[in-house]
């Protein structure tokens, strides 16, 4: 094992001499990394670490920012269980099913990539308000959703699908049919095979997917603020929201401390899905 | 007959995988389902199972027709080519799976599957996942996993093709045994012909969707009934114009015939043991000398036919450019639909016969050994 | 008859699940689409376009266009050189490089402006360098609050797009070619032209689409970045100044120019669709 991996190590070293473009590929990429994205998110750090940590502490841990961690973190989590939910059974659909109008569902999956996340804002917001197509008849049973957590998360529902849908799909696609047809052989009905087969299959892309949708809700801004009311009393403003006001009243110092943690969440996220793709591998490789 | 298919019929799309397929396979016995890829084996191995379903003809387990019944309740076991062992699963529960869906005591499933190790020598590897595993001890999984619910019919599909050419032997011989063992009626897809005459104890061989010939390996083997059949086994020389070798007259209704390597003696005109026959060879010129391991082969041409044979590594010395004396002891005539044996005439004039499963030589006076 | 059952009982599963599929798509992301459309049109076509003709629209189209070209144009480039870099050398802290390059997909938008902020405005540390920059050159360059502030925080939000199309193709692909040509004494631009960029034309096109889409329609950051309307406002900032100022007509307004970037959008999604049909058709031939 170990005599291999150094071979092969030795190998791309060899690679890296023969294909040229090293040193200027990777000196470019560093240099506009740096300096278009991390030294920028520094700037952020270098600032929060000025404070006094009693400051910090204080800006964090007040009632509104409190309050709007708690929604925004709410809100995307149980946001993002719906689009597991839905993400799971539409690629199901897609992968599985042959049907009139399955390009168009396919296609209509990355809408919410490509629409501005303001346009969904204020469409969503106006839909869903007592004078809309859905909020009017929502009214009728009792559901008020705009300017409540419920349209918090119908935004984050709309803008999150992609994700989940687009992290399961290929994965059910290359699953292989041996699979199924071995446990069908051995017994098990369809929900079965479902759940203990076909499930545990698709659990990485599923949590990949999840920590997506998640991420993206938390930080999400344009479609949240219009549907979301943003009253601090009703605890329906988001993180974003309220980084988005301190700027306005140029309390840099709130705005960094909030945009610290959040840097901390989104770092935690991206971890959580590098870890889970890495155990996938290491999980699948080589059985074919 | 304990399987028995009977006019079966299959196509996908275009595509026609089975034409009026029909077999019966004894109890206990153990069958290869030997043919090109393509051939319709595995569609056939597959409905068998009840993965597909035959659009016309009935297909009969143990007396019963099962058309209609799901494969669960076939009383099979199925050993996928790549396995298809549960990755998310040790493998206590990818071999437990079965015996859990049927709702089967918690005690008798430890019991069961222990002794499912044990059987295959996988004690002591319960709590490993599969990629933890060579891919020889994952055929002994995925073999575990099929018999656990105790089927009647074992069905294996390319049970080789995943492993390294360097442990396949051995796995060969470690299944057939298996089998034996446990004593379950076997049928098993495969591509490769020595891997169907070595494990198998009946051959069905396939082609185009349809049965060539059924029979045990060595009548297979030394009696090809169809082109296919003489062409797929052994390793055959198609040679149109068969009359210029001596000893053989081509008549019109074949178009050819088939020449295998051991129906060819190449020997030096010096040879003592030939001498008898001496005037019935004819020159070969040796263009090309292969080592394979455990003899020789020689390539030769005679009268601008280009020949094969192989040489034991114990005989004397040759080299690329000799001249050697040649006797072809019988080729496989061949027409559209069947094949047919001719010995070499002047052999034949002498009453010298050759049985080239023995690599002997003989007359009626006895042996002599080349 | 089991069998029976069983294919019925999965037909009937096939029809819900799909139902259910068409229902969800067609509610949570048909509908919002089409009522943008219909409130756009809700007082005439006449209001419609007066309400697209307005100079704060023109000005805002124009900054739009801008910060997208910018967008797509730096983050093209990054996206070749890093995904050249990434995939063709095997080096130390690669990992940790592809794991950098993804961080604006999962940041709020809204951090993004903040860091510029904190970078170039009145507390960054980069104010005096540009300041300084403006005396020697006696120009009156503002980064903050102006045009360049928008383009930065547009490019900040897409900077991943092409890279992260282009990186699994690469992959996929292997550096065979690529050192057999070098090995016969190509030089590094000829083997980018003429090998490694036919494999990866469609992927980069299709990175570009996404980069463009988004760039298109990035609120959050540039909201932060931008406070003048008819000057540093792009077409969402437009759209969320004509919603937010409340009277009904305004209202419908926004949705007018919503409308505009809707139909993009669509015509994004259409094109996106033919490149991944073509890529798969190609695919499948191989």
């Amino acid at each position: 094992m170990s005599k291999s991996s150094a071979e092969q190590k030795k190998q791309t070293k060899k690679q890296g001499r023969v294909i040229p473009g090293f040193g200027l590929t990777l000196g470019i990429t560093i240099a506009m990394l740096s300096l278009l994205i991390l030294i920028p998110l520094a700037s952020i750090l270098v600032y929060a670490f000025k404070m006094s940590p009693s400051a910090f502490i204080e800006t964090i841990t007040s009632e509104n920012v409190r309050w709007a961690f708690l929604t925004s973190i709410s809100a995307s989590l149980i946001a993002a269980l719906i689009n597991s939910v839905f993400g799971v059974i539409l690629a199901w659909v897609l992968v599985r099913y042959d049907f009139f109008g399955k390009r168009i569902l396919d296609g209509l999956i990355e809408l919410p990539f490509c629409i501005p996340t303001a346009v969904a804002g204020i469409t969503l917001s106006k839909l869903y308000s007592d004078k809309g197509m859905f909020g009017k008849a929502l009214g009728v049973i009792g559901i008020k959703v705009s300017y409540t957590h419920l349209g918090i998360i119908v935004a984050m529902v709309f803008i999150g699908i992609p994700f989940v849908v687009r992290a399961i799909q290929p994965v059910l696609e290359k699953l292989d049919g041996q699979y199924e047809e071995a446990s069908y052989i051995l017994g098990a009905d369809r929900k079965t095979t479902f759940f203990r087969v076909v499930l545990p299959e698709l659990r990485p892309a599923l949590l990949t997917g999840f920590g997506l949708s998640f991420a993206r809700g938390i930080g999400e801004y344009g479609s949240v603020i219009y549907i979301s009311g943003n009253s601090a009393k009703e605890h329906t403003q988001v993180v974003s929201y309220v980084i988005m006001q301190k700027l306005n009243y140029m309390d840099y110092e709130s705005a960094t401390s909030i945009a610290l943690v959040m840097l901390v969440i989104s770092f935690l996220m991206l971890l959580f899905i590098n870890i889970v793709q890495v155990r996938q591998s290491r999980r699948t490789n080589d059985v074919a | 007959m304990y399987v028995e298919l009977k006019q079966i019929n299959k196509s996908f799309g275009d595509f026609q995988a089975s034409r009026d397929v029909s077999f019966g396979i004894e109890k206990g016995s153990l069958v290869a389902l030997l043919g090109p890829s393509g051939s319709g084996k595995t569609t056939i191995l597959r409905m068998i199972a009840g993965l597909e379903t035959p659009d016309s003809g009935d297909i009969i387990i143990d007396g019963a027709r099962v058309n209609d019944i799901p494969p669960a309740e076939r009383g099979i076991g199925f050993v996928f080519q790549n396995y298809a062992l549960f990755r998310y699963m040790t493998v206590y529960d990818n071999i437990a799976y079965g015996l859990k869906i049927k709702k089967m005591p918690k005690e008798q499933i430890k019991k069961r599957v222990t002794e499912l190790l044990e059987l295959t020598g996988l004690t002591g590897m319960e709590k490993r996942y599969p990629n933890q595993l060579s891919g020889g001890q994952r055929q002994r999984v995925a073999f575990a996993r099929a018999l656990a619910p105790e089927p009647q019919l074992l069905l294996l599909d390319e049970p080789f093709a995943a492993i390294d050419a360097k442990v396949r032997h051995e796995l060969r011989t470690w299944l057939r045994e298996m089998i034996l063992k446990v004593g379950i009626t076997s049928i098993f897809v495969t591509h490769d012909q020595d891997e169907a005459v070595e494990v198998a104890s009946q051959i069905i061989v396939t082609n185009q969707g349809r049965i060539e010939q059924i029979g045990e390996p060595k009548e297979i083997y030394t009696e090809p009934k169809t082109p296919f059949v003489t062409e797929f086994i052994g390793q055959p020389t198609f040679i149109e114009d068969y009359g210029k070798l001596k000893g053989f007259r081509k008549e019109k209704k074949y178009k050819g015939a088939i020449i295998r390597p051991e129906f060819v003696e190449a020997f030096k005109s010096d040879n003592k043991t030939f001498k008898d026959v001496m005037d019935c060879s004819e020159e070969g010129v040796i263009t090309d000398i292969l080592f394979r391991g455990t003899s020789l082969e020689l390539k030769l041409d005679v009268g601008g036919v280009t020949l094969t044979t192989h040489r034991s590594l114990d005989r004397r010395k040759v080299s690329v450019g000799e001249k050697m004396r040649v006797i072809i002891y019988r080729v496989f005539a061949v027409d559209e639909t069947a094949a047919y044996p001719m010995d070499n005439e002047e052999l034949a004039k002498r009453n010298v016969k050759y049985n080239h499963l023995e690599a002997y030589l003989y007359s009626k006076d006895g042996y002599f050994v080349v | 008859m089991e069998k029976k059952t069983r294919r019925e009982e999965s037909k009937a599963a096939k029809a819900i699940l799909i139902t259910i599929s068409f229902l969800f798509v067609g509610l949570m992301l048909v509908v919002p689409l089409i009522s943008i459309l219909v409130n756009s049109l809700s007082k005439g076509f006449g209001f419609y376009l007066s309400s697209l003709g307005t100079k704060f629209v023109s000005s805002a189209l124009k900054i739009t266009i801008l910060a997208t070209a910018a967008a797509v144009l730096v983050n093209t480039l990054f996206g070749l050189v890093a995904s050249w870099a990434l995939t063709r050398f095997s080096f130390k802290g690669k990992q940790v490089l592809s794991t950098l390059i993804d961080i604006p997909f999962s940041i709020s938008p809204v951090i993004a402006g903040l860091a510029y902020i904190m970078t170039f405005g009145r507390m960054g540390w980069a104010a005096p360098i540009v300041e300084g920059i403006n005396n020697a050159l006696g120009t009156d360059i503002q980064i903050v609050f102006a045009i360049p502030g928008v383009l930065l925080a547009t490019i900040f939000v897409t900077f991943p797009f092409v890279s992260r199309e282009l990186i699994p193709v690469l992959n996929a692909e292997g550096t065979d070619e690529e050192e057999a040509a070098a090995l016969m004494g190509a030089k590094g631009f000829s083997i980018f032209k003429s090998i490694t960029f036919p494999k990866i034309k469609w992927a980069l096109l299709y990175g570009m689409i996404l980069c463009f889409a988004r760039a298109l329609g990035e609120f959050g950051a540039v909201h932060a970045l931008s406070k003048t309307r008819g000057k540093t406002f792009t077409l969402p900032l437009e759209i969320d100044a004509l919603y937010l100022s409340g009277s009904a007509d305004s209202i419908v307004a926004s949705f007018a120019v919503s409308s505009i970037l809707v139909i993009m959008a669509v015509i994004i999604l259409i094109l996106r669709n033919l490149l991944e049909h073509r890529e798969k058709g190609k695919s499948g031939i191989v």
